[in-house]
């Protein structure tokens, strides 16, 4: 078993190549224990302790930092900022002690990521869980998951001594069940919409005390760094985007799959590796519906931040979704938009009447309704709700309408003049 | 009659951004609470309009300025005003530098 | 001395219903989310507030007064539980009823941004029911309360409150209700 700190050269026993997260056999505590071994054996004492042991905490802390893990739910914020931010609040004198919460909502339909981790391997998630319990001395620990899967993960803690005061939670089918205050809300208030907040969640998030949300894969990814190191981590992927990565490839491809992958992976060689589009590729929608819409002549660009900055898009939660030419950019935009739209939690006015609104406006140019300025309303209303919600759904709807008008903006002329550039006049 | 207001531009907003400390204190909108009466925007019609729902909208400000928007120190009383008189309890005040520094929450 | 004490009696309790009714009228304005003309929205809603303050000053008036007055034979207990008066208990007692509502409406309002939205607004709607029965112990109980002139200010006072309520509860009642397209839960 090799010493947690950083700077320890790359342990030989350690998985090669991109195949990280799903070594084990199979799903049972063993096939795990034989895949990677046993965690740190300081840390699940620790765990055992309640509060974590300080330089225990520090360790983790401080590999997270060096291995430059981002958060994998989607908004990709470094990990350790989140984890020392919880610990610091949670830590100071009359503080309350904190709470840990792992994420596998899964609330954007286009991904299947989560769903694959924790049905195959559901215990470096658990790992995970337990290694940031350490890491910011947390007694109370949540783990929120789909219906068809929480049978399977409360097996799995079961299965463990170190484990079995996880509480397990059923999130509802929604887009916005998975935004981190509407997991807190849940959990305190068993309702799945988000929640008004002045301040970030690791200060006040669960009845008040400081809250740590994390997605699944996020956890996973930090028991391997626990076991191995952040050099390791590091030894796949790029400088700004170290490890591997879940991604979902689905749509026009000739088999949509989960993949892991290097960091920075360009998109095209996703495409491939799912079999090819099965028609030429339009664009590639990245990120979700929250994401970007990437056009085809850039395909080459690689999943990273930087990379796909100039798009509007980012990795987010690795959802790679490919328009084949043989359907309009637009109408499937207008679909998605609607959607979004009538997943509205209902409670932020701007969202309940801007988003519908733009979602009407997109869907009469996607139908080729001949109004030029319907456009420049589109981008009027997305300016218009973005930033006036206590969550992120307008802001993410509107980024998502706009680069729909910008990367498809021929085919808005082509509509604008009763036609469409994919199905003709 | 509703009575959609457009944003304008508004040279007192943009004149008073002077007297914005550097940590200024912000009107916080808890959207969630918020039924777009518009007794915010008739208090404080430097800093707020309202868009064609009657919501509040935060007038020349950018969109990360739009729920907490910063309130300079002569629009406090009234900012305090609007605080209590909101029907929906749904503004408060709050010092910029206790606002969190990390980005929105997001999907963990 | 008592012949003073129950005029002022008389006329702080029609002063008192007086304003009351025009603050219940305020109210649902105030509810509408509308201006009135020549009164910003913040405007109604204060002015709602003072005309409602200002009732209960002449109500208190109206109490101290004929509690003083010795032909009303009022006693404390009358001023909080009702139907035990010696002279027409039952038209007294909606006016202990009213008061005692009325107590708990303005102590949830003064404390309105402690005590949270929802208590304050179902503590609230006990004025539709305060109301008509103020009214009732002023036609019932009031020396003046079926003479000509009070019975006009009565039905000019129903005709106002029936038709802001018929008003609360229409379509169109909130501002900016035609053009939103989706209701805020």
């Amino acid at each position: 078993m090799m010493d947690a700190a950083p700077h320890l050269p790359v342990n030989t026993s350690a998985p090669r190549g991109t195949a990280r997260l799903f070594l084990a056999a199979g799903t049972s505590f063993a096939a795990h224990l034989r895949a990677y071994g046993a965690l740190p054996p300081t840390l699940p004492a620790a765990t055992r302790a309640g509060a974590g042991a300080p330089a225990d905490a520090e360790t983790v802390i401080e590999q997270l930092r060096a291995a430059g893990l981002d958060g994998r739910g989607g908004a990709g914020f470094p990990v350790w900022r989140k984890l020392a931010s919880t610990r610091s609040h949670a830590s100071g004198r009359g503080s309350r002690p904190a709470v840990v919460i792992a994420n596998g909502s899964e609330g954007e339909p286009l991904s299947r990521k989560d769903h694959a981790l924790l049905s195959l391997a559901p215990h470096l998630v658990i790992d995970g869980l337990l290694l940031c319990a350490a890491a910011v001395g947390a007694s109370d620990l949540h783990f929120f998951t789909t219906a068809e899967l929480a049978p399977g993960v409360q097996h799995a803690l079961g299965e463990r001594p170190d484990a079995r005061h996880v509480k397990v939670l059923v999130t509802p089918e929604a887009f916005v069940a998975g935004e981190a205050t509407a997991v807190v809300n849940a959990v305190e208030r068993a309702v799945s919409v988000p929640r008004d907040h002045v301040l970030h969640l690791s200060e006040a998030g669960l009845k008040g005390r400081p809250t740590l949300v994390q997605n699944v894969e996020t956890l996973a990814q930090l028991a391997l760094i626990a076991r191995f190191g952040a050099e390791w981590f590091r030894s796949i992927g790029t400088e700004q985007e170290p490890g591997t990565r879940l991604v979902t490839v689905c749509g026009d491809v000739a088999t949509p799959q989960v993949l892991e992958v290097a960091g920075g992976t360009p998109l095209s060689v996703l495409i491939a590796a799912a079999g090819g589009a099965s028609a030429p590729v339009s664009a590639v929608l990245v990120g979700g519906y929250h994401g970007a819409w990437v056009p085809a002549p850039a395909l080459d660009t690689p999943l990273s931040r930087e990379a796909l900055s100039p798009f509007g898009a980012a990795p987010g939660a690795g959802v790679v979704f490919v328009l084949s030419s043989a359907r309009c950019g637009l109408e499937t935009a207008a679909g998605i938009a609607t959607y979004l739209a009538e997943q509205s939690a209902g409670q932020c006015g701007p969202c309940v009447n801007g988003l519908p609104a733009m979602a009407g406006v997109l869907s009469r140019i996607a139908s080729r309704s001949r109004d030029p300025p319907l456009p420049a309303e589109v981008a009027r209303l997305a300016d218009l709700v973005t930033g006036r919600g206590s969550c992120s759904h307008p802001d993410g709807t509107a980024r998502f309408v706009l680069s729909s008008l910008s990367v498809f903006a021929s085919d808005v002329r082509a509509h604008l003049a009763s036609t469409c550039e994919v199905h003709g006049a | 009659m509703p009575d959609p207001r457009p944003p304008r531009p508004n040279a007192a907003a943009a004149a008073a951004a002077a007297d914005v400390a550097a940590d200024p204190t912000v009107l916080h909108i808890d959207w969630t609470l918020c039924d777009g009466r518009g007794l915010c925007t008739e208090l404080l019609p430097e800093l707020l309009g309202r868009d064609e729902w009657g919501y509040p909208l935060a007038l020349n400000r950018p969109v990360s300025e739009r729920s907490n928007v910063p309130v300079q120190r002569s629009l406090l009383p009234a900012a305090r005003d609007a605080i209590a008189l909101c029907p929906r309890q749904a503004l408060r005040l709050t010092e910029s530098a206790k606002l969190t520094r990390l980005p929105s929450n997001g999907r963990g | 001395m008592d012949e003073a004490l129950w005029a002022i009696g008389r006329a702080t309790g029609i002063v008192s219903m007086v304003t009351l009714t025009l603050a219940v009228v305020l109210g649902i304005v105030t509810r509408s989310g509308r201006p009135l003309p020549g009164l910003p929205r913040f405007s109604v809603t204060l002015v709602h507030r003072n005309l409602s303050l200002v009732s209960c000053v002449f109500l208190l008036v109206h109490i101290v007064s004929l509690f003083f007055d010795s032909f009303a034979q009022l006693t404390l207990l009358d001023f909080v539980v009702p139907f035990f008066g010696s002279f027409l208990p039952f038209w007294q007692g909606l006016g202990t009823v009213g008061v005692d509502l009325l107590i708990a409406v303005v102590v949830t309002s003064l404390l309105r941004n402690r005590i949270g939205l929802r208590a304050f607004r179902v503590v609230h709607w006990l004025t539709y029911v305060l109301w008509p029965v103020a009214l009732a112990h002023a036609i019932g109980n009031g020396t003046n309360g079926t003479s000509g002139w009070f019975l006009v200010i009565a039905g000019i006072s129903t005709a106002l409150v029936l038709g802001a309520v018929a008003w609360r509860v229409s379509a169109r009642f909130i501002e900016f209700r035609t053009v939103r397209t989706g209701e805020v839960s």
